[in-house]
């Protein structure tokens, strides 16, 4: 994978507004976004309703994925290019799970629905109407996805990146800032991690870093390339952003997204957990 | 809508005294400014949050105690720092003009 296999910009998305098979899919934590104006012919996922379980902590089934994208109108052939708010965070953990169901043709639109807004590009209200299809999703791909037991086995053994802002890594924040800070898990990080902020890897408006500088930014931060890398934050949807980075720019081969991530595993019996600034000791 | 209204949004249902609110309102010639993004840096400016302003111009965050700057990004206007101290069970107004 490289930044311009997953990669387009907005410039690139005016091209291609007429072309049926590019599905602009926006998505967005605050779901009612789109319905304030959308990229023309966007269709809308909603990150919590369409890809959450519901009941089981967990993101829903292949079948669940199969349901929502026939009725959403997405083919197996189509190339479904993601964008949202909160610089694609959303959008690039959907990217993520998509790839997870083996999807083939993913891009992520760079800057996201900020760099559409700041651009004052067009935004339509009009609700995408495509006509359903029978989507068919492949087997799981266990290969991008880490569970709690790889990441404690992982601690001291692999590159641990936590995207999560440096308050949140020293655990004197629980949640990002424009989020009430709920107390029913204990802060800190998982020992040995290192402390990359995904928005070290993105411009203010939201476009991602160039390829030398992202380079460089984990090198610094002491990234072993000939290890293998688990990237978390809170909920897995910065971590998304991060592994994109990874695993999708710079082509790294075995990255994998902990989505469980800090909500579960700050919430674990007998875990080790280190707080402060610091790494701290397997 | 004529002029802006005056700080950030309703803090009702909220449990002020147990956060570190920082909200306000972003206006352009007096008039909010909708389609804002501010960004929350902490004390050595690395990024923190980011928030959209409402059809109103507002935005809220729910800091930590501390020294934070916001960074407001709006179409067509460069970005714009303004400081600001936040503490537990105290609300920090701060208006950004762009």
């Amino acid at each position: 994978m490289s930044r311009e296999s997953a990669l387009v910009t907005a410039d690139w998305v005016e091209e291609h507004l007429d072309d049926p098979s590019i599905v602009l899919v926006e998505v967005d934590e605050d779901a009612s976004a789109y319905d304030t104006g959308h990229i023309p012919g966007a269709i809308k996922i909603d990150w919590k309703k369409d890809l959450q379980d519901g009941v089981r902590h967990d993101f829903v089934s292949k079948e669940k994925l199969e349901e929502l994208l026939s009725a959403k109108g997405v083919g197996n052939d189509d190339t479904l290019v993601f964008y949202g708010g909160n610089n694609n965070w959303f959008a690039a953990y959907a990217y993520w799970y998509l790839k997870y169901y083996g999807h083939e043709n993913l891009r992520l639109l760079d800057g996201g629905r900020k760099k559409w807004e700041l651009d004052a590009r067009e935004l339509s209200t009009d609700v995408a109407d495509r006509p359903a299809t029978t989507y068919a999703a492949k087997d799981a791909d266990t290969s991008i996805r880490a569970y709690r037991d790889e990441v404690i086995d992982a601690i001291g053994t692999k590159n641990l990146i936590d995207v999560r802002s440096p308050d949140e890594f020293a655990g004197r924040l629980l949640a990002p800032a424009h989020l009430p800070q709920e107390a029913a898990q204990i802060g800190g990080h998982i020992p040995t991690a290192g402390n990359v902020p995904w928005s070290k890897a993105a411009n203010d408006d939201g476009t991602f870093r160039s390829d030398d500088e992202l380079k460089a930014l984990y090198a610094d931060a002491g990234l072993d390339e000939g290890k293998d890398t688990i990237a978390y934050c809170r909920i897995g949807e910065r971590s998304s952003h991060t592994w994109f980075v990874l695993k999708e720019i710079l082509g790294h081969d075995n990255v994998k997204n902990y989505d469980g991530s800090w909500s579960e595993y700050g919430s674990l019996r007998g875990v080790p957990v280190a707080l402060g600034d610091e790494p701290g000791a397997a | 809508m004529c002029g802006a209204v005056k700080g950030g949004p309703s803090l009702e249902g909220v449990d002020v005294e147990n956060q570190a609110v920082i909200q306000g309102v972003v206006t352009r010639d007096g008039q909010p400014v909708g389609n804002a993004y501010v960004r929350l840096l902490d004390r050595t400016g690395e990024f923190t949050a980011e928030v959209p302003t409402s059809a109103t111009g507002q935005f809220r965050f729910f800091a930590g105690p501390g020294e934070w700057t916001l960074r407001t990004l709006a179409p067509k206007a460069v970005s714009v720092d303004n400081a600001v101290t936040a503490a537990k069970g105290v609300v920090a107004e701060v208006a950004v003009a762009v």
